[in-house]
């Protein structure tokens, strides 16, 4: 059986609606597709005359597991073309704000969707049924990262509280304490399972990537810093245009990103690992190192390690957030519209977010542009399986399907945002 | 007394027969019974997984495909009946409707008394506009949980 066609029709445990076909001829793979089915959703279209301060909530209903990356990308932009800086105790809220999604977001996927994969278990209830204590840890986390985005964005899901500007309203000190308790218990867990998925088992996988992130000198980047690479990129966020490209394929509802004149890379969690090590907490430092990490990571199946790792450090920089907060005197910041252009990338669960407006003195927008992370994995995920696949042909139908999928959950890609069930075809020719 | 129970309606409003567990619960919820919250419901299931620890009674009602007639209406009582492996639930989320059912069950959160309505679908293109034979299977539904939350009070 030289050549097939691998055909797998639903690829399970991925946020939307796609597919995955390989063709393999003389017992090399000859091509590999990504297809993203979800149908387009024209946001930028549809921000198209509407006020600017309403780009915030619009495009937090891209998504229902990483709305404040949408909020929080779109305020920067729009604050960049205001000539409006946001500092202080309202950048520290925005900060843990993001904290809370990260949490929540990387935790269903650490537990609930990747974490099966490696046991065995083709669903998390299955893996429950065998592990039902560790489930439940990873569902009482998953509720402190809820609780912080419904305690400063008003609900849990498509939060409503953050504005251009700032918030629309804050809390006091006291209002914190009740999450601080719960945010404590979170950070033990996220240790705890920082440990539990070091003892996974791991397929020898690496390869050279192009690791795209922000960066910033004082923090782990989350709203602010430049974007950088391991391969000398470093660029003011106003420059991405001049350095990436979307590009629309024959196969796929989402557009793929490259670096022009380079080609695919790699944004998320090992990006950021990569190229920020040094600013994790210690904490987090030193329980990646427990881990078995290095201080980069070049095997995407160990990104299950690099998540639980920024887990750890969001339950960390919140609690320290929170120990540090003064209730500020405005709960935002007044500005006055201009004509102009704003750019920002601020750093979503699962990469690098863009978005670009351009508004006129009213404020009205002109014109939007908002590049989702799954777009700018898309080329890399498709390479992996390139070469993933090569490793594990000898499989049986069912296992070598069941590896691409796993292959694919490296990246806990969401089909919604980039554009959104994901089936998979391999296809052997004989 | 009134019961204190919670009907969640599941569905996506813009892929069309999706939207049926959202008209049921909008028809119940028209209804304003005493002791009865109404949800409607995008199906993610680490949510569903919150909302039906807060409650001892719950009935859910969602989009299913077994491959029966569409407008076919299956109702198992999660304590007796489990539903068939060949069923289920529509869903565009990575950890759906099924999974947190699953789940509650494994880590033993299942609510002591838990009803699932599934209305066999068959179109879940994009669109707000339902099949006619899905849409007419609406009042049947909602006459049924009518007469489950009457027993269900006189338990």
């Amino acid at each position: 059986m030289k050549n097939r066609n691998i055909i797998v029709d639903y690829l399970a445990r991925v946020e939307g609606e796609g597919s995955l076909f390989i063709k393999i001829r003389d017992g090399a793979i000859s091509d590999v597709k990504l297809k993203i089915m979800e149908p387009p959703r024209f946001f930028e279209a549809l921000l198209r005359g509407r006020a600017c301060t309403e780009a915030p909530d619009i495009t937090a209903r891209i998504c229902g597991i990483c709305p404040v990356a949408y909020q929080m990308s779109a305020v920067h932009a729009l604050e960049d073309a205001c000539q409006l800086k946001v500092e202080g105790q309202l950048r520290a809220l925005r900060r843990l704000l993001y904290c809370g999604e990260w949490i929540e977001s990387h935790t269903l996927h650490v537990y609930m969707l990747h974490a099966p994969d490696f046991l065995g278990y083709s669903s998390a209830w299955q893996m429950a049924q065998d592990y039902p204590d560790i489930v439940k840890r990873g569902l009482q986390m998953k509720k402190a990262g809820n609780a912080v985005i419904e305690f400063l964005g008003g609900r849990a899901v498509h939060p409503v509280n953050v504005r251009v500007g700032g918030f629309y309203k804050l809390a006091t000190r006291s209002e914190f304490a009740p999450l601080v308790e719960q945010l404590g218990r979170g950070r033990d867990a996220a240790l705890e399972t920082v440990r539990w998925v070091a003892q996974l088992p791991f397929p020898d996988f690496q390869r050279d990537y192009e690791f795209v992130a922000l960066s910033h000198p004082d923090e782990y980047a989350m709203n602010e810093g430049r974007l950088c690479s391991n391969k000398g990129l470093n660029i003011a966020v106003q420059d991405y245009d001049d350095y990436f490209i979307e590009e629309q394929v024959p196969y796929s509802n989402a557009l793929q990103s490259r670096i022009k004149g380079r080609g695919a890379y790699f944004t998320g969690p090992m990006a950021r690992y990569n190229l920020n090590f040094a600013r994790l907490s210690p904490l987090a430092q030193e329980a990646a190192c427990a881990a078995g990490l290095e201080e980069s990571c070049q095997n995407p199946f160990q990104s299950i390690i690099v998540r639980s790792v920024e887990i750890l450090y969001a339950f960390d920089e919140a609690l320290r957030i929170i120990e540090e907060y003064d209730m500020p005197v405005q709960a935002s910041l007044p500005f006055q519209p201009r004509a102009a252009t704003g750019y920002a990338c601020t750093e979503a669960p699962r990469g690098t977010l863009y978005h670009r407006y351009s508004i006129d003195d009213e404020g009205i927008i002109l014109n939007a542009r908002i590049v989702p992370p799954t777009s700018q994995n898309q080329k890399t995920i498709e390479q992996d399986l390139r070469y993933y696949v090569a490793q594990v042909i000898h499989l049986p139908e069912q296992e070598l399907t069941w590896k691409c999928e796993q292959a694919i959950r490296n990246y806990d890609p969401c089909l919604s945002c980039s554009t959104h069930f994901l089936k998979v075809h391999i296809e052997h020719e004989s | 007394m009134a019961t204190r129970m919670l009907l969640v309606g599941i569905g996506n409003p813009y892929r069309s027969d999706d939207r049926v567990g959202l008209l049921v619960i909008q028809m119940l919820k028209s209804k304003q019974l005493p002791g009865i919250t109404c949800i409607e419901h995008n199906g993610d299931g680490a949510d569903l997984l919150e909302i039906m620890a807060q409650a001892e009674r719950v009935i859910l009602i969602d989009a299913v495909k077994s491959g029966v007639v569409p407008g076919t209406i299956h109702r198992f009582d999660m304590h007796t009946t489990w539903w068939p492996s060949a069923m289920t639930f529509i869903s565009s989320h990575a950890f759906g409707v099924g999974e947190a059912i699953q789940l509650a069950r494994a880590i033993k959160q299942l609510p002591a008394y838990l009803l699932i309505y599934g209305i066999e679908c068959s179109n879940f293109g994009t669109g707000t506009v339902l099949s006619p034979v899905v849409e007419q299977a609406v009042p049947g539904v909602v006459d049924l949980i009518l007469e489950d939350i009457q027993a269900s009070t006189l338990r």
